[in-house]
């Protein structure tokens, strides 16, 4: 029974360095990447990589470029310049389906549930791409659809037991709380067994709790499912907290880029975040 | 239904052992259902034969580890068929299983396994596994911690954490490899005796530290199967295990009548989802404190309030006529045919569905305790058609003191004494009771084992109360509230009290009469309640200082008190403590102004403190008094509420001797 045993396991508080986690080779990597609505420069020049198995955090403060980013991974925007380099193929632009058929997926800043759906059907809709059988298969609901469903369903029980949500699985999700349904979402993410998970703010508007209980759930995705995770967040204590790696944008651009501590000692990062004009 | 006393094909005397009664369902009711828990969404069966394996394998597991006769396991965990099995596998080789309350603090928990000197702690998952390690120093004595829920322990030291599967895993090959162990266990478990320790039960201890109650093999046996025979139970009945593992109550429900009568035991997906699960099972035996009562009615008066007009409407119908109709229903008095025939269709439309609703559509006996229900909440469900009863007991009983038979359900009392039982009121009212269900002692604590339990076996409960003209018991209060007037005469002051805040128009009451002459009461009264009835007949107030003065108000009052009073009088303990006189005060009682605790209750000594000069006037007859009170607001300023309060004098009534009197012995 060792100490360290114990601090791993403590929500927030655990410190996520140190483990013996195998941390990889680059999974993904963007180059030199920029992109712009029209004369607003979103992302300027930004390169950075994440390697296989890490929690990777992208910081900076209001409209600079993070979610941006994210959707420039998930090829839901286009770059006017620069790479995306996936598992090994470099790419100037994602498309969205390649994404998620090759085993990205993400959460949303402002929840994208199906709302009128219970809790189960929003994660069983995260296993479609999964699913082989058409259309008229699935009407049919007779044996290999049935089957299939079958195995799907329990792969989805498996999400729900995993992120303790099964008092609500027949509840339609526009009704629960926001914190809910933020792990309705990162549930649906999960069903599509990701390589790599996008979380846009996955802790925005929670209580302390309930940002113990999704730190919880990240650690573990990334411990346990070895799934790499790269996560925008704006709850400083959290992202050192649980991030092997940070990078840092403003306005467009990266400032910095490294450990948790190497960032938060980085002036140029205090002052952004102070908001001292240059 | 097919009356199958359980053991009756086996002299009840050789099934003296939870484990032994464990072969013994395997062998008996092998196919039938012991245990069922809800994974992934599905409800998983264990069969008693099935059960009897997955015990075995646990227990030869925990042997190979080093578990042996007479060291303490704790246990710790929401209801699990797997910690359920805990507790048979570690008496099955005459250990003490310990369990523990799984929401409590790693400190409040270091408290208890350091107490009991625990060598193991099976836990239900990384919460609780995280809770022991922290204290495992501490506490010193721990050789491991078996877990049943992997989910995030993997990367723990594997020599402080192993799993149950692993254990059981271990256990089969065992099995396997060699059949004397199979003889060895069976063996171990011939050894038990009735008189053995089976489990240490904590009390939750409000006051000092908690004590572990030592309970034997034939307390929970016996006091499972007599409760078995008290309200008909056969393994065609089944209940949902949701209530903490560590309290007397569910080790007696879900564990000692569980194998005493191969009852199915079901185990909820999660605790949020109980409501859901009850409804999916259906359990014919349920337990619930009065309080998970109140949420469910508060709940479905909630959503009957969004309903439809035709469907409330029908609703306010037939629930009138089934708090005229619905309880001498159940019990089996006369009701005419018409009233019957209402009764029925209310059932189809009404009652039957709400039962459903709640998950009750199976079910044959509901007990509550704990506190005192409200007569109304009480009525309410046992004129849908739930066999609602109250029964009375403590850990140190191991659960049963008096139940309510059914056909003889009182709202007021909480039942007659059950099988074996022997009740006896001591002469400070006091109620000392004699079960085969009496507890051995507290563990290292004789000097407590000797203020509760008398040397010829009698345990004091802490409770006073008397027993009625119909042989059942009432309890009025904590003994060491009780108090006496000058004439000697008991005086229980949460009696007075709660029996007249069992009126709707009452919000708090305060009882005096210890050392002095006779009972007098101060009274609030419910703004809600008495403002309504204002509002139906026109009276006019500002508020709630002016309509608490109002002689109408007064005069409803004085018809309760009254009312009271004529009661009172035909109780032979309380007769004497009838009130003479009565005011109702000018200002709400209210925590801000430290009148109540937090939790609602009445801060006596210090609202005698406050009030006296109004204590002072109740007791020298004068009839009104002036009364300046400094009041907290809710943003913090003070001020003060000035009242002119009148008192009243009340009539008495002469004791109504009691025409039978049944001995309760």
């Amino acid at each position: 029974m060792k100490a360290d045993v114990q601090e791993r396991s403590g929500a927030a508080g655990a410190g996520h360095a140190g483990t013996d986690r195998a941390i990889g080779d680059v999974l993904l990597s963007v180059e030199n990447v920029s992109l712009a609505f029209g004369g607003v420069k979103a992302i300027s020049d930004v390169s950075f990589d994440i390697r296989k198995g890490e929690i990777r955090a992208i910081i900076g403060p209001n409209g600079a470029g993070k979610t941006s980013m994210l959707n420039v991974i998930n090829g839901f925007y286009h770059p006017n310049q620069g790479t995306i380099t996936f598992k090994g193929t470099k790419r100037h632009d994602m498309r969205p389906y390649i994404a998620a058929s090759q085993g990205i997926s993400r959460t949303f800043q402002n929840l994208a549930l199906f709302k009128g759906m219970t809790t189960l059907d929003n994660i069983m809709a995260g296993r479609a791409l999964k699913m082989r059988r058409g259309l008229l298969w699935q009407a049919l609901h007779w044996g290999p659809a049935l089957w299939e469903e079958i195995r799907h369903r329990e792969a989805v029980e498996k999400i729900i037991d995993f992120l303790e949500i099964q008092h609500i699985r027949k509840a339609p999700v526009g009704k629960l709380p926001y914190g809910l349904q933020k792990r309705v979402e990162l549930g649906r993410a999960l069903a599509m067994e990701p390589e790599l998970l996008l979380l846009d703010e996955p802790m925005a508007g929670m209580n302390l709790e309930e940002k113990m209980d999704m730190s919880r759930y990240i650690l573990t995705v990334n411990d346990q499912f070895a799934t790499t995770v790269a996560l925008i967040e704006h709850d400083m204590g959290v992202v050192m907290d649980i991030s092997d790696r940070v990078v840092v944008l403003e306005y467009g651009r990266k400032i910095a880029d490294g450990t948790p501590d190497e960032v938060q000692r980085n002036q140029r990062v205090i002052d952004a975040y102070l908001g001292i004009s240059h | 239904m097919t009356a199958i006393a359980a053991p009756a094909d086996a002299p009840a005397s050789a099934l003296d052992t939870v484990p032994k009664l464990l072969l013994h369902n395997a062998k008996r009711y092998g196919s039938r259902p012991a245990f069922r828990e809800k994974a992934f969404g599905i409800w998983q069966t264990w069969t008693w034969t099935e059960t009897k394996d997955e015990i075995e394998a646990f227990a030869i597991g925990l042997k190979l580890l080093g578990l042996k006769h007479g060291e303490t396991v704790a246990i710790i965990g929401d209801n699990r068929p797997q910690l359920y099995w805990a507790f048979c596998a570690a008496q099955s080789l005459g250990a003490i299983p310990v369990p523990v309350y799984q929401d409590s603090v790693a400190e409040e928990m270091a408290y208890v396994l350091k107490h009991a000197e625990v060598k193991y702690a099976i836990v239900e998952d990384q919460e609780q596994a995280d809770k022991v390690l922290s204290i495992a120093d501490e506490i010193g004595t721990i050789r491991k911690i078996i877990y049943n829920d992997p989910r995030g322990l993997q990367k723990y030291d594997p020599n402080g954490l192993v799993s149950i599967a692993s254990l059981q895993e271990a256990g089969r090959k065992a099995l396997k490899a060699d059949p004397a162990v199979r003889k060895a266990w069976l063996d171990d478990v011939a050894a038990g005796k009735g008189s053995d320790i089976s489990v240490m039960l904590y009390t939750s201890g409000t006051t000092g530290r908690p004590k572990g109650v030592m309970l034997t093999q034939e307390n929970v046996v016996i006091s499972g199967r007599n409760a078995n025979l008290f309200d008909h139970f056969t393994p065609d009945d089944t209940m949902l295990a949701y209530l903490p593992m560590a309290w007397v109550g569910d080790h007696i429900f879900s564990y000692g009548q569980a194998y005493a009568g191969a009852l199915c035991v079901s185990c909820p997906e999660s605790p949020d989802t109980i409501t859901e699960d009850r409804r999916e099972i259906g359990p014919t035996y349920f337990f619930a404190p009065p309080r998970v009562f109140e949420n469910m009615l508060t709940q479905i008066m909630v959503r009957m309030e969004d309903a439809g007009r035709l469907k409330k409407a029908m609703f306010d119908y037939f629930l009138k006529v089934a708090r005229r109709v619905g309880e001498p229903i159940l019990d089996g008095r006369p009701v005419s045919f018409l009233d019957r025939l209402r009764y029925r269709i209310g059932d189809l439309l009404v009652y039957a569905p709400l039962r459903n609703r709640m998950g009750f559509s199976n079910l044959r006996v509901a007990y509550t305790a704990g506190e005192a229900i409200g007569p109304e909440l009480f009525s309410f469900f046992r004129s849908l058609g739930m066999n609602l009863k109250q029964l009375y007991g403590q850990t140190e009983a191991s659960v049963f003191v008096t139940l309510q038979p059914n056909g003889e359900v009182y709202p007021e009392t909480v039942g007659k004494p059950g099988p074996d039982v022997q009740i006896r009121i001591a002469e400070n009212g006091e109620v000392l009771f004699k079960s085969p269900g009496v507890f051995l002692k507290y563990y290292k604590n004789d000097e407590a084992t000797a203020e509760t339990k008398t040397a010829d076996g009698w345990v004091h409960t802490g409770d006073a109360g008397f027993i009625d003209q119909r042989g059942h018991l009432r309890i009025i209060d904590r003994a060491k509230d009780v108090g006496r007037l000058t004439d000697g005469t008991l005086f229980a002051p949460k009696y007075i009290e709660n029996r007249l805040k069992f009126y709707p128009e009452v919000k708090e009451v305060v009882a005096i009469g210890h050392g002095r002459d006779y009972v007098t009461v101060l009274i609030n009264i419910d703004l809600t309640s008495v403002g309504n009835w204002a509002e139906r007949n026109n009276v006019i107030y500002a508020s709630y200082q002016e309509l608490a003065a109002h002689p109408d108000v007064y005069a409803m009052i004085e018809r309760r008190v009254d009312e009271l009073n004529r009661s009172l009088a035909t109780e032979e303990m309380v007769a004497g403590s009838q009130i003479r006189r009565y005011l109702i005060l000018h200002k709400e009682l209210d925590a801000d102004d430290g009148e109540l605790t937090r939790t609602q209750k009445v801060r006596r000594s210090f609202i005698a403190e406050r009030y006296a000069p109004l204590i002072t006037a109740l007791y020298d007859g004068t009839t009104r008094c002036q009364i300046k009170t400094e009041v907290t607001f809710e943003d913090g300023r003070k001020g003060v509420i000035e009242g002119d309060v009148k008192i009243v004098d009340m009539k008495t009534y002469p004791p109504v001797k009691a025409a039978v009197r049944e001995a309760a012995e």
